[in-house]
């Protein structure tokens, strides 16, 4: 008998496994039951989705390495801080003027420590500029430095036609000009470019209102805001929704605009260990015994902050159980899915759709159109109450300038690309593509035996370096021979010793370049020796489909 | 040909050993001396080595010898 993959024994055992580890009613349902009860019930099984995620440690020798690399650093460090200090060597850094070396310190020399000894030297692998739009190729221009990374010139050449793995260009919709632009340049013809108003003066259009219709039918909720930047729309609306003597319950590892939000609002805040559901259930259960610290009062509100997928992880959020436990506990759930609408989800409606849920279920569902849509600016979609009263006490709709037209007519392009309403089915496909190909890549960096961190289907890809010689390394590698432009970030963005190069997979690559840019990864790896993994093939089941399931009975 | 592989093989050897050990992004002269202190140290160990390695190998073999040459007086 022809086994898809693996014996009769071992579907059987992986079936049970999956079974039991539902813990639901349907216990001893056959196929058949299992369908008609997901008929009955009118809602899809998300059980059924097992959360594929690695986050594997690396072996002891690497962490060693990696410290002590950093030591030799901070020594050398040590020596530099030194001899600049005592006029043996020309201090480049900003210091101050003999005249107020008295005063209270302007500059920290220590807290600055780090980059100047440390990030200084490696500088040339960030704030790359670029001369062309962030599609799948794109033209990075060519700068040197004389001095060790402390001034750059540039010498004129072009480097053209670097593989993009960097840009969150998840859809490919961030091009440049083609003919489905084109009412983007009657908008532009129409309304200009600047809007030269706040939303409570003058500077809500119809095409604003247009948007945020468009946006709550594409999420499925009742009614939407849009702003004109991202990180705005976090850090001045959290503010006004939690106040003085509400609870916030964020994740370890949340974006730094969350954060800015959740200081600015004067609310306690508490940090639950990345996507751990006990971690957060313990709080809250402490939230909800003690109240709040000295009065022992009810807490006025509950907010759990999380992140739709996590882009420095690739991890997505555990959105079933978080549900379940903001029902149980009665919190607010504020989900930043910056990342993920447009990119998770059968038909890109981000995390909710991921795992089959109902949009209406999460309260404050936030995100950014400079993803996926190719675009600036962030929403706020929810009930109607809700966007009512962020429109009146929203700081960014007091005081920011509103989202410009054409932006606001590539969003709405966009959207409707996505949704179908253009009459193609071709931003369906493009959502497909950027599944196909994120699982692909990923499948193929385990398989070589590199370190990838997060969730098989999100489609950022960060594939650890750990030492920070093999940072600057790999990315100079990787730019100058193998032409592939990469984003590596270390410390302060992620943990000391796991420094990390990020990929963004985009449904613009097309198989041939993911397979160079996976060749060239290939060989970069043996080169830096960057192939940790200790599971050299896979080590997780497959998941079956329950209807392709044919030796069941 | 095959001094040409030893050569390429040492090589980059010594790139994986700068990138492990963070000399790919110190300055030349940065690198000169912390290879030169670490030459001398291993020098200094492998000197030490040689010079009192075999002393205590034979003091320790007399002694545990001693202590079983002892056991087996007394089991007579």
């Amino acid at each position: 008998m022809a086994n898809p993959g693996g014996g009769t024994v071992c579907n059987g055992k992986l079936h049970n496994h999956k079974k039991q580890s539902n813990g639901s009613q349907r216990r001893n349902c056959t196929k058949n039951g299992i369908v008609k009860e997901a008929q009955q019930n009118g809602k899809p099984h998300f059980y059924d989705k097992l959360i594929v995620e690695s986050f594997e440690e690396a072996p002891l020798h690497v962490v060693v390495f990696t410290y002590m690399a950093y030591g030799i650093g901070t020594l050398f460090g040590y020596l530099r801080d030194f001899l600049r200090n005592w006029g043996i060597e020309k201090c480049n850094a900003a210091v101050e003027r003999k005249e107020q070396k008295d005063f209270v310190p302007l500059y920290q020399d220590f807290e600055n420590f780090y980059t100047r000894n440390l990030y200084m030297r490696i500088r040339d692998n960030w704030n790359r500029p670029i001369c062309s739009a962030p599609g799948p190729l794109f033209d990075v221009m060519e700068r040197v430095s004389d001095d060790y990374n402390w001034t750059f010139r540039f010498t004129g050449r072009i480097i053209k036609d670097v593989i993009n793995m960097g840009s969150y260009n998840f859809l490919g919709l961030a091009d440049k000009y083609d003919e489905s632009m084109k009412t983007i340049k009657d908008v532009l013809e129409v309304y200009g470019t600047g809007v030269a108003s706040t939303r409570h003066e003058m500077g809500t259009l119809d095409k604003h209102k247009e948007l945020e219709d468009l946006v709550a039918k594409f999420l499925n909720v009742e009614a939407a805001m849009v702003f004109g930047m991202g990180f705005a729309t976090n850090s001045m609306n959290i503010p006004a929704l939690v106040g003085k003597g509400c609870l916030i319950l964020s994740d370890e590892l949340n974006h730094t605009s969350l954060v800015l939000g959740a200081r600015l609002s004067g609310a306690t805040i508490r940090v639950f260990k990345h996507n751990n559901t006990q971690s957060l259930e313990k709080l809250l259960r402490d939230a909800v015994i003690y109240g709040q610290p000295r009065t022992c009062r009810a807490w006025k509100k509950i907010l759990i902050l999380v992140e739709g997928t996590y882009s420095m992880e690739g991890s997505i959020v555990h959105l079933p159980q978080i549900l379940a436990l903001k029902k149980k506990y009665k919190a607010y759930l504020y989900i930043d899915e910056a990342h993920s609408i447009g990119a998770v989800g059968p038909t890109g409606r981000g995390v909710t759709e991921f795992f089959g849920l109902d949009p209406h279920e999460v309260d404050v569902l936030m995100g950014t159109f400079t993803k996926s849509f190719g675009a600036s600016g962030g929403y706020i979609a929810g009930r109607k109450d809700l966007v009512d009263y962020l429109r009146v006490h929203s700081h960014s709709a007091v005081y920011a300038t509103s989202m410009s037209p054409p932006i606001a007519e590539q969003i709405i392009r966009s959207l409707k690309f996505i949704m179908g309403l253009d009459g193609t089915t071709q931003g369906l496909q493009r959502v497909q593509q950027l599944a196909k190909n994120t699982r692909y890549f990923r499948q193929r960096l385990q398989e070589m035996g590199f370190i990838i961190y997060g969730n098989e289907n999100a489609s950022v890809v960060p594939l650890l370096l750990y030492m920070p010689g093999k940072v600057a390394a790999f990315a100079r590698h990787m730019l100058q021979e193998k032409k592939i432009g990469v984003v590596v970030v270390g410390f302060p963005a992620t943990p000391l010793a796991e420094a990390r190069a990020r990929f963004c997979v985009s449904a613009s690559h097309t198989r041939e370049m993911l397979d160079t840019v996976l060749e060239a990864l290939d060989e970069t790896g043996d080169l830096l020796r960057l192939k940790y993994s200790r599971h050299k093939k896979s080590a997780r089941p497959e998941l079956y489909d329950e209807t392709s399931f044919e030796l069941e009975d | 040909m095959d001094l040409r592989r030893v050569k390429e093989y040492f090589s980059w050897l010594y790139y994986q050993y700068q990138i492990i050990s963070c000399c790919a992004v110190l300055e030349p002269w940065e690198q000169s001396m912390f290879n030169t202190i670490l030459l001398t140290i291993i020098a200094m160990v492998v000197y030490t080595a040689y010079v009192f390695i075999p002393i205590h190998i034979r003091l320790a073999w007399e002694f545990f010898s001693k202590i079983c040459g002892y056991h087996s007086t007394i089991a007579n």
